[in-house]
């Protein structure tokens, strides 16, 4: 089943029920995808939205009203969301938001790129906010870490992003669906009117700076739980490795094929997946830098992750970067070659 | 005694902090008697925007969602399409729904969202301080237009709610002013109206109110009401621009 589709039939079974999207290359399979199923369960609502932003809005709406709800887009779509998705951390309301990238800066091309690297992890619109990232790596793990973001987004009320690339939405992968587990989301969190209760609001307006800064502090509480307890990723032949590859999605797929060619050739070299980008495993990454002096970052941009890397390693061992840009896909042959030279400096 | 008159139950126990004579404060006085005489307001929720009534929700005794500036119609369409059985109505200015929310509001009437939108049309954008509105008349100073507007540089004011009218899903589109008692009252008996559309699934209603914003118009609230009458309306005439229920 091809990825963006994918996405598609986890979300649904995931027991989302509400999704509004705006066309956009490479992502339109998945637009497509719920405009045809949604109708296939009972409350399902598809909208083709006029303009992310409406759609991302028509999310807020859907969430506080209490349904699981989706949006999603490629790159210059997610830039005009993220008003919407600051809003949403800011309600403390969960939704789930796809960002399929292609090559940017501006509207760039429809291939893949992890460019939107930055937007992604560092909140991506205004104010003191994060979200959950999940990187997949294959077919079956976008089903996986679809249905996982769910789950997340409801647990911490925050909204959650599943980042991937072009590569990742249109491959074709065997899938297999896990049965999701029952929604856990407490009824005093949605707007449904008053009934005969006591009326509530939302709002992310706090005139008061005192109270704002309570808020903020609330919310970063909430994030430090979040880095404690959800950090996610993958070690592929660390075991003896004398140098280590940190990549994740598409370009953690092209490493691994290039650590298989470099091993052959007898060069002892593993890899580091993030699978969240945020919260970011740079604890793991600190502790193999017990062991290994060196780490070669791998990206399809000119170096963000590479940052955090950096970060996490604070010194502790030298720290390189091969990244392609603009939508340009790197071999295993093309990354092995790289890490030879490396090995040999 | 009897009592006559008295704080609709829709309207919390707490002071408006609306500048004297501001229309806003008689809106929400309306919509607040429109919802206890509709028996709804265990089932509404109200969709406040960016704007002077950014805060109504400390004020409406009912279920409320802040929506960012210009988002009103998509949020409400969001929680109208989960819940269709709820009264959902979103509040918004002359800028929030005609600059900024143009889209949100043009495509929301199109698909003939079922949801109620209260317009407040003041000729200025209040909360940022008097700034131009798509709204502002031509001569109209703000501190945006310190001449005046004039077409040429500034364009003309937006007839927004005509614009509405032309689209199928819109069904009922009034403008009304909240500048006399009588006025008023055809406010009043709009806004009911537009909310009993709703109750009866009929489609997108909206009714856009002309109202008085002493403060940037630098005017005593009399002089306000006046305005209203004398300039604003000679733009932005009074009165059912589109019902489609009327006709049969
Ligand atoms: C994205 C964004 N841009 C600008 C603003 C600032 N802003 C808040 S209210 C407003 C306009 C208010 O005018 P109007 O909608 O006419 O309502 P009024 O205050 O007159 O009732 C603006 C520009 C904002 N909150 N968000
Ligand atoms: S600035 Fe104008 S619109 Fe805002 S509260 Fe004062 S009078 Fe009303």
């Amino acid at each position: 089943m091809q990825g963006n589709r994918v996405i598609g039939e986890a979300a649904i079974r995931a027991g989302c029920r509400f999704y509004a999207g705006y066309p956009i290359t490479p992502q339109n399979e998945l637009t497509e995808y719920m405009a045809e199923h949604m109708r296939r369960v009972k409350g399902g609502v598809f909208i083709q939205a006029e303009s992310e932003l409406a759609a991302i809005n028509m999310v807020l709406g859907a969430s506080a009203a209490g349904a699981r709800a989706m949006t999603s887009s490629s790159s210059p779509g997610i830039s005009l969301k993220q008003e919407g998705i600051s809003s949403l951390a800011a309600d403390e309301l969960p939704a789930v938001i796809v960002n399929i990238m292609r090559g940017g800066p501006g509207l760039g091309n429809i291939l893949p790129s992890q460019g939107d690297y930055f937007q992604a992890t560092r909140g991506g619109g205004h104010g003191d906010y994060r979200t959950i990232v999940l990187a997949p790596a294959s077919v079956q793990e976008l089903a996986d870490l679809t249905m996982d973001a769910f789950d997340l987004a409801d647990r911490y009320r925050n909204p959650v992003l599943l980042l991937a690339d072009g590569m990742m939405g249109q491959m074709m992968e065997p899938v297999e669906f896990r049965t999701p587990s029952p929604r856990q989301y407490r009824e005093e969190y949605i707007l449904r009117g008053k009934g005969t209760g006591k009326s509530r609001f939302i709002r992310a307006l706090i005139l008061d700076a005192i109270r704002m800064e309570e808020h903020n502090w609330k919310l970063y509480r909430k994030y430090q739980v979040i880095a404690e307890e959800e950090v996610r990723f993958e070690t592929f032949w660390t075991d003896d490795a004398e140098i280590l590859i940190v990549a994740y999605g598409t370009a953690a797929r092209i490493a691994k094929g290039a650590i298989k060619r470099s091993r052959e050739m007898g060069i002892a070299v593993g890899l580091i997946r993030p699978i969240t980008l945020w919260p970011f495993p740079g604890e793991v990454i600190r502790r193999f830098a017990e062991e290994v002096g060196s780490f070669l970052v791998f990206e399809m941009n000119t170096g963000q992750m590479l940052e955090d890397v950096k970060l996490a390693l604070e010194g502790r061992a030298r720290v390189d970067f091969y990244g392609r840009p603009g939508g340009v896909i790197p071999t295993p042959a093309e990354l092995a070659k790289v890490i030879a030279y490396q090995v040999k400096r | 005694m009897k009592k006559v008159f008295s704080r609709p139950r829709t309207l919390k126990d707490v002071p408006f902090h609306y500048c004297s004579g501001c229309g806003h404060s008689i809106t929400h006085r309306l919509i607040a008697e429109a919802i206890d005489e509709l028996g709804i307001a265990d089932r509404t929720i109200g969709i406040p925007p960016a704007g002077c009534a950014v805060i109504a929700y400390n004020y409406f005794d009912i279920d409320m969602l802040e929506a960012p500036h210009g988002r009103g119609c998509a949020v409400a369409t969001g929680m109208k399409r989960v819940l269709p059985d709820r009264i959902i109505f979103s509040y918004q200015g002359d800028g929030d729904l005609a600059a900024i929310g143009t889209a949100e509001t043009f495509h929301a009437a199109n698909r003939g969202e079922n949801i109620t939108v209260l317009f407040i049309n003041n000729a200025v954008y209040g909360m940022t301080g008097g700034q131009m509105a798509p709204t502002t008349l031509l001569g109209q100073t703000s501190t945006t237009t310190p001449p005046g507007r004039t077409a040429v540089l500034d364009g003309h004011p937006v007839h927004f709610s005509e614009v509405l009218a032309t689209l199928a899903g819109a069904v009922y589109v009034e403008r009304c002013a909240v500048n006399s008692p009588a006025n008023i009252a055809r406010a009043k008996r709009a806004i009911r109206k537009a909310f009993q559309y709703q109750m009866q699934d009929r489609g997108f209603s909206l009714v856009e109110i002309l109202s008085q914003c002493p403060t940037n118009w630098k005017m005593r609230p009399t002089d306000a009401c006046r305005w209203v009458d004398e300039v604003m309306t000679k733009e932005f005439p009074l009165g059912v621009i589109k019902d489609l229920q009327a006709k049969g």
